[in-house]
C-alpha cells in the first residue's frame, strides 16, 4: 500500500498533459515494435523487463502476428519543453473481424499514430482503420517505418499517404522502430499534435469501456476512458446499455502491471474492477455512469456485436458435451462477441451452433478450444446468415443449413453481400479479377494508388468469402494482395441446399447452402475429397452430393480388399498386437455414420481450399 | 513337464535384403565366433531358469543361420541337447539361404539332429530377386533343394513372397509353378509388407520402384491358394501350406499360444504368463552374458484379458479355427459371453463362420483378418 501510495501522487497529472492515442498499422508494418520502443524510451520499463512485443498478450496472436485483444498502457514522457506528459497508448486489433472493437478503442483516443512500412506502402487494412479514426475525429500522425531497409522509398510512400488518405505527411517522422531511429520525434509529435483531452471532472460520471477481460481472481477488468466526472472505489456504477449496476472495487492504471489509484478523472485512461462475473455485463462500447447521479446521455456508438459467421462445434469421439460447453462458457466470459447455443446433428450428436465476428474469430476460438482447453472437437463448414422469405410471407434467418425450409415453402432467399477492397501489385490484377468473378463478385471499380499498385473494389457474397477466398487470394497473389471488407447488405440470390449422402445416408453436418451455379462444382469437390479421407470399408461406399432428390455428383470408395498381417510368429506377437491396438484406437476416433466410419478430418477437408 | 518350443536367433547375413527390418548384421568370423560362444552360455543359463520343460520343437532362424560354419551349428545343437530335455521326436528346423548351402553343410546339419530345412526362395525370377536385394538366383534354389535331399532332408519348406516390386501376376504364378514342381513338403507364402526403415520403403516413397496394387496383390494370393491346393498343399494358416502331416509344429506353437523360449540377440520368449525379449544390441548382449545375467531388455506381463485376446488373434489365423470347447477349457469362461457380439457382427459381414462349435475365417476373412482381430482386443 505504502509503495503504491508514493506512486499514486506521481500518477495524477493535469488534464492538459495527458495524451491518449492509438497506433494504426497493417500486420508486419511494425506496430508492436514501435510500441515497444515507445515504452522503452519513456523509461517506464527497463529493457530487461520488456517482454518482446508487450502489447500482444496471447500466444496465438503472437504466432499470427495479429493483436486480437486490445489493452492500454500508461507511459510517462518528459518532453523537450521540460514538462512531464502522461501517454495512454491504447492498442487496437488489426483485423476486419474486430472492426467494432477497433472503433471503440479509437473512441477512447484523441489521436492516432499511423505506421506505414516504407517498403510496402498503405494496405487495405490500414486504410480501413484510418477511416475509422477519421470517423472519430482523431488527429492522425503519419510515421514512416523501416526506413533502414535498402528498399525503403519514403518519398513515394509519403505521396501515397497524401493521395490515398488525404493527410499532410511531409513532416512525418522517418523512423526505424527496430533500431529506435527517430522514435523520439514520434514522442514529440504526440505531445505537440495530439490534443489534450477535455471534459469536466465535476460532471456526472461518463466513461467508455473499450475493452474488458475476465480473470478468476478479480472477475472482469474493464479498460475505460473517463470522459466526464470521476470514478473511485466504493462508488455504485451502472452500465448504461446492459442496465447492470456494480460497486467499484478498484480503479487504477496499467504500466507493466496494474497500479491502483484512488480515482480516475475526466481525460484519464485506466482500468476498473467491480466483481463483474462476465464480460457480457461490461460490454465493449458501453458507458459507465454513477448510479446515483447518472449522466443524461450515454456516449454514442455502442452496438451489440452481431455474429456474421456461424458453424457447428461438436465434441469429437471420446470428448464430453459438458466439457465443451464449460470451455465455451469460459471463453465467452472473455469474449462478448462469441455466441453459442446447443444443437443436435444426426451425424455428430449433441453440440453447439456458434456465432463469430468472422472467419479469423472462428479459427481463433477453435484453436483456443483445442490448445488452451485441450479439447478434441469437430467443426462443421461455416455458414453465413441467410434471409428466407417464405411463401407465407414469414421471414426467417437461417444460419444452419439443416434448418432451411422445404423448397416449396420458400418464396425467395437473400444472402449477405460485402463490399471488399483488395490492394494488390498490378501484376496480380488479372488473377484477382478471375478469382472474384469465380466467387460471384461484382466489379465496382479500380483505383491506381501508384504506377504498380491498385485497389480493386468488388461486391462479394459473404458465403464465398468465408469458403476459401483468403486462401485462394493468398495463393494467387503469393501473399502480395491485402484484403478488407465490410457488410454491405442483403441481396436476393438463387441459393440451394446441397446435401452429402454417405452410403445413401444424408449427413447433416455436411449440408451446405450454395449458389445454384456453384453447386455442381462444390458437390464434386467435396465428394472427391471424402473419397480420399474416408478409409475403405468391407463394402463399397457411394458418396453423393444431392440437391433435394437430385444427385449432382457421385464418387465411390472402393471396398477394402486387404487388411491382414502376413506374418505373425513368436517375435512378432507383441509388435503385431500393438499395431492392431493402434488400428483399433484409430477406429474409435471415427464417427459412425450408418455403417460407415468417418474420420474427423473429413469434416474439415470440406472447407479446404483447392489448389486447382 | 511342460512342453515348449525353442527359438535360436542367428543375427548374421551376408547382406541385408532391401525389405528386411529384422535384427541382423553382416557376419565376420570373429564376431560370429564370439556370438556363438555367448549363445551357448545363454542356452545353459536359460535351461537353468526353466528346469522342468521339455523342448518339442527347435527353430534356428535369422538372419541367415546357414552363414555360420556347420561346426558352429553342431556346437549349438550339442549345447541344447546337453542343457535341455529334448523330445526324441522333436522337429528341428534351420533357415537356409540358397546362396550359402553346400552338400557338406547339409549333411552336417542332419548329423546335428536337424530334420527340417526352410529355404528362403522368395522368388524364382532373378530380376526380382536382385531388386529386393537377395544374394541368390533361381539356379541356386534348385541346387540347394537337391543338396538338402541328398543329405537326407525329408521335410523342406520354401518361403516365397508375392506383391514384390515390379512383379506381375504372371511373374508370380510362374514362381509358384516352379516352386510347386520342387515337391517340397511345406510352403510359406507371404505378401510383402513395406516396413519403415528399409531401403525398399524409401525407394517406394520416392517413386523409384512400383508395387502391385492391392487388387493385383489379392489376385496373386487367391490364385496361389488354389494352385497350391491343386498341387497337394493344404492351407493351414493365412500364409502357410503343407502336405499332409508336414505342418510346422514349431510355428503352430506360436499360434496356439504355447510356451516358447527364445535365445540369441533380440529373440522373444513367452513362458509362464510372461513375455520378455532380449537386447538387440551386440555389446549389451555380450556384456550381460559375460556378467552371468540373462540378456533381457524388456518384458511385459500378459494379463488374462490380453492372453485371451492373443489366443483369439493368433488362433483365428489357423484354418482349423478356434474350438469353443478348447477355449472354454483353457480359460474357464463362457466364449459366447465374451465374444458373442464380435462373432455375430463378423459372421454377418461374412468374415468368419461358425460350424460345429468352431469359428474360422472365411476366405474374405483371410484378406481382412485385422478387422476381426481388432475386435478381440480388450
Amino acid at each position: 500500500m505504502d509503495k503504491s501510495d508514493t506512486r499514486r501522487k506521481s500518477m495524477h497529472i493535469k488534464q492538459e498533459n495527458i495524451r491518449n492515442f492509438s497506433i494504426i498499422a497493417h500486420i508486419d508494418h511494425g506496430k508492436s515494435t514501435l510500441a515497444d520502443r515507445l515504452i522503452e524510451m519513456t523509461g517506464m520499463l527497463t529493457s530487461r523487463e520488456m517482454q518482446e512485443q508487450v502489447l500482444d498478450k496471447m500466444d496465438l496472436e503472437r504466432e499470427r502476428g495479429i493483436t486480437i485483444k486490445l489493452k492500454a498502457v500508461r507511459l510517462v514522457y518528459k518532453a523537450k519543453d521540460g514538462q512531464e506528459y502522461v501517454f495512454n497508448l491504447i492498442d487496437t486489433p488489426g483485423h476486419v473481424d474486430f472492426n467494432y472493437e477497433v472503433s471503440r478503442s479509437l473512441a477512447a483516443c484523441e489521436g492516432a499514430v499511423l505506421v506505414v512500412d516504407a517498403t510496402q506502402g498503405v494496405e487495405a487494412q490500414t486504410l480501413a482503420n484510418v477511416y475509422l479514426a477519421i470517423d472519430q475525429d482523431l488527429e492522425i500522425l503519419p510515421v514512416i517505418n523501416k526506413i533502414d531497409l535498402p528498399s525503403a522509398r519514403p518519398e513515394e510512400i509519403i505521396n501515397e499517404i497524401e493521395d490515398i488518405i488525404g493527410i499532410e505527411s511531409h513532416d512525418a517522422p522517418l523512423i526505424s522502430a527496430k533500431d529506435g531511429l527517430n522514435v523520439e520525434q514520434v514522442l514529440e509529435e504526440i505531445v505537440k499534435k495530439v490534443p489534450a483531452p477535455k471534459g469536466d471532472s465535476k460532471a456526472p460520471l461518463k466513461a467508455l469501456i473499450f475493452d474488458s477481460y475476465y480473470d478468476s481472481y478479480k472477475g472482469v477488468t474493464c479498460y475505460i476512458r473517463v470522459f466526464e466526472g470521476q470514478v473511485k472505489p466504493g462508488m455504485m456504477v451502472k452500465m448504461m446499455a446492459t442496465g447492470k449496476s456494480f460497486e467499484v472495487t478498484e480503479v487504477g492504471v496499467n504500466t507493466s502491471k496494474h497500479i491502483p489509484l484512488d480515482s480516475l478523472s475526466a481525460g484519464e485512461v485506466g482500468y476498473l474492477t467491480a466483481s463483474i462475473k462476465n464480460v457480457k455485463e461490461a460490454r465493449v462500447g458501453d458507458t459507465i455512469t454513477d448510479l446515483k447521479h447518472p449522466t443524461a446521455e450515454p456516449l454514442p456508438g455502442y452496438k451489440k456485436v452481431i455474429p456474421m459467421v456461424y458453424c457447428g462445434i461438436y465434441p469429437a469421439e471420446g470428448e464430453d458435451f459438458n466439457t465443451v460447453r464449460d470451455a465455451l462458457e469460459k471463453l465467452q466470459v472473455n469474449d462478448a462477441a462469441l455466441v453459442f447455443e446447443p444443437e443436435t446433428s444426426v451425424a455428430l450428436g449433441f453440440g453447439f451452433r456458434c456465432g463469430f465476428l468472422g472467419l479469423l474469430h472462428m479459427e481463433i476460438i477453435q484453436e483456443r478450444l483445442e490448445r488452451e482447453f485441450d479439447l478434441n472437437i469437430i467443426t462443421t463448414a461455416p455458414s453465413v446468415i441467410y434471409r428466407v422469405t417464405k411463401t407465407s410471407g414469414e421471414v426467417l434467418e437461417i444460419q444452419n443449413p439443416s434448418n432451411l425450409p422445404a423448397p416449396a415453402e420458400i418464396h425467395y432467399m437473400e444472402e449477405p453481400i460485402v463490399s471488399a477492397n483488395i490492394m494488390t501489385p498490378t501484376d496480380y490484377v488479372g488473377a484477382i479479377m478471375e478469382l472474384c468473378q469465380n466467387k460471384r463478385g461484382t466489379f465496382k471499380n479500380m483505383e491506381y494508388l501508384e504506377e504498380t499498385r491498385v485497389v480493386l473494389h468488388y461486391d462479394l457474397p459473404l458465403n464465398e468469402v468465408i469458403y476459401d477466398f483468403f486462401d485462394a487470394l493468398k495463393s494467387k497473389t503469393r501473399g502480395y494482395a491485402s484484403f478488407d471488407y465490410e457488410l454491405k447488405g442483403y441481396q436476393q440470390s438463387e441459393l440451394v441446399k446441397m446435401d452429402i449422402l454417405i452410403n445413401s445416408e444424408l449427413v447433416d453436418a455436411f449440408s451446405l447452402i450454395v449458389h445454384e451455379d456453384k453447386a455442381y462444382e462444390r458437390g464434386r469437390t467435396i465428394a472427391e475429397r471424402l473419397v480420399d479421407v474416408i478409409p475403405r470399408h468391407q463394402f463399397a461406399v457411394p458418396i453423393q452430393a444431392a440437391i433435394g432428390s437430385k444427385i449432382i455428383a457421385r464418387e465411390t470408395i472402393r471396398a477394402l480388399r486387404k487388411d491382414v498381417l502376413a506374418k505373425c510368429y513368436g517375435g512378432d506377437i507383441s509388435r503385431k498386437r500393438k499395431l492392431l491396438e493402434k488400428q483399433k484406437e484409430g477406429k474409435k476416433r471415427m464417427r459412425q455414420i450408418g455403417s460407415v466410419e468417418v474420420p474427423q478430418e473429413a469434416f474439415l477437408t470440406v472447407l479446404k481450399y483447392d489448389e486447382k | 513337464m511342460e512342453k515348449a518350443g525353442l527359438y535360436i536367433h542367428i543375427p548374421f547375413c551376408e547382406r541385408k535384403c532391401h525389405y528386411c527390418d529384422f535384427t541382423s548384421v553382416p557376419g565376420n568370423n570373429d564376431l560370429m565366433d564370439r556370438y556363438v560362444e555367448r549363445l551357448i552360455k545363454e542356452i545353459s543359463m536359460a535351461s537353468d531358469t526353466y528346469e522342468d520343460i521339455n523342448i518339442g520343437t527347435i527353430f534356428i532362424g535369422g538372419g541367415t543361420p546357414s552363414i555360420l560354419h556347420e561346426n558352429k551349428i553342431a556346437d549349438i545343437m550339442d549345447a541344447v541337447r546337453r542343457d535341455f530335455s529334448l523330445d526324441t521326436h522333436a522337429e528341428v528346423t534351420i533357415e537356409i539361404n540358397p546362396g550359402t548351402l553346400t552338400v557338406d553343410k547339409a549333411i552336417s546339419y542332419r548329423a546335428s539332429g536337424i530334420n527340417r530345412a526352410s529355404v528362403g526362395i522368395q522368388s524364382m525370377n532373378n530380376g526380382i530377386l536382385k531388386t529386393i536385394g537377395r544374394i541368390h538366383s533361381e539356379e541356386q534354389v534348385l541346387t540347394t533343394v537337391e543338396n538338402l535331399r541328398r543329405a537326407g532332408f525329408e521335410n523342406i519348406n520354401g518361403d516365397i513372397m508375392f506383391g514384390l516390386p515390379h512383379q506381375s501376376i504372371e511373374d508370380f504364378l510362374q514362381t509358384l509353378d516352379k516352386v510347386i514342381s520342387l515337391e517340397l513338403e511345406h510352403i510359406s507364402m507371404y505378401g510383402l509388407i513395406l516396413e519403415e526403415n528399409t531401403p525398399l520403403y524409401r525407394w517406394y516413397n520416392r517413386g523409384l520402384v512400383c508395387m502391385p496394387d492391392e487388387d493385383e496383390e489379392r489376385v496373386m494370393y487367391h490364385t496361389a491358394i488354389d494352385s497350391l491346393e491343386f498341387g497337394g498343399y493344404r492351407q493351414y494358416e493365412i500364409s502357410n501350406f503343407a502336405k499332409e502331416g508336414f505342418e510346422c509344429r514349431h510355428n503352430l506353437g506360436y499360434w496356439k499360444l504355447r510356451p516358447y523360449i527364445g535365445v540369441g540377440l533380440s529373440s522373444h520368449s513367452s513362458i509362464s504368463g510372461r513375455r520378455y525379449w532380449n537386447s538387440s544390441n551386440f555389446s549389451d548382449y555380450f556384456n550381460k552374458l559375460d556378467r552371468g545375467i540373462l540378456p533381457i531388455a524388456g518384458d511385459e506381463t500378459i494379463s488374462r484379458d490380453l492372453m485371451e485376446a492373443e489366443y483369439m488373434i493368433l488362433g483365428i489365423r489357423l484354418n482349423e479355427g478356434i474350438s469353443i470347447e478348447d477355449y472354454e477349457k483353457r480359460f474357464n469362461t463362457s466364449f459366447m459371453g465374451k465374444y458373442g457380439e464380435v462373432i455375430n457382427n463378423h459372421t454377418k459381414s461374412g468374415l468368419i463362420q461358425l460350424d460345429d462349435g468352431t469359428i474360422r475365417l472365411t476366405r474374405k476373412g483371410m484378406d481382412l483378418s485385422n478387422q476381426v482381430e481388432i475386435d478381440f482386443l480388450p
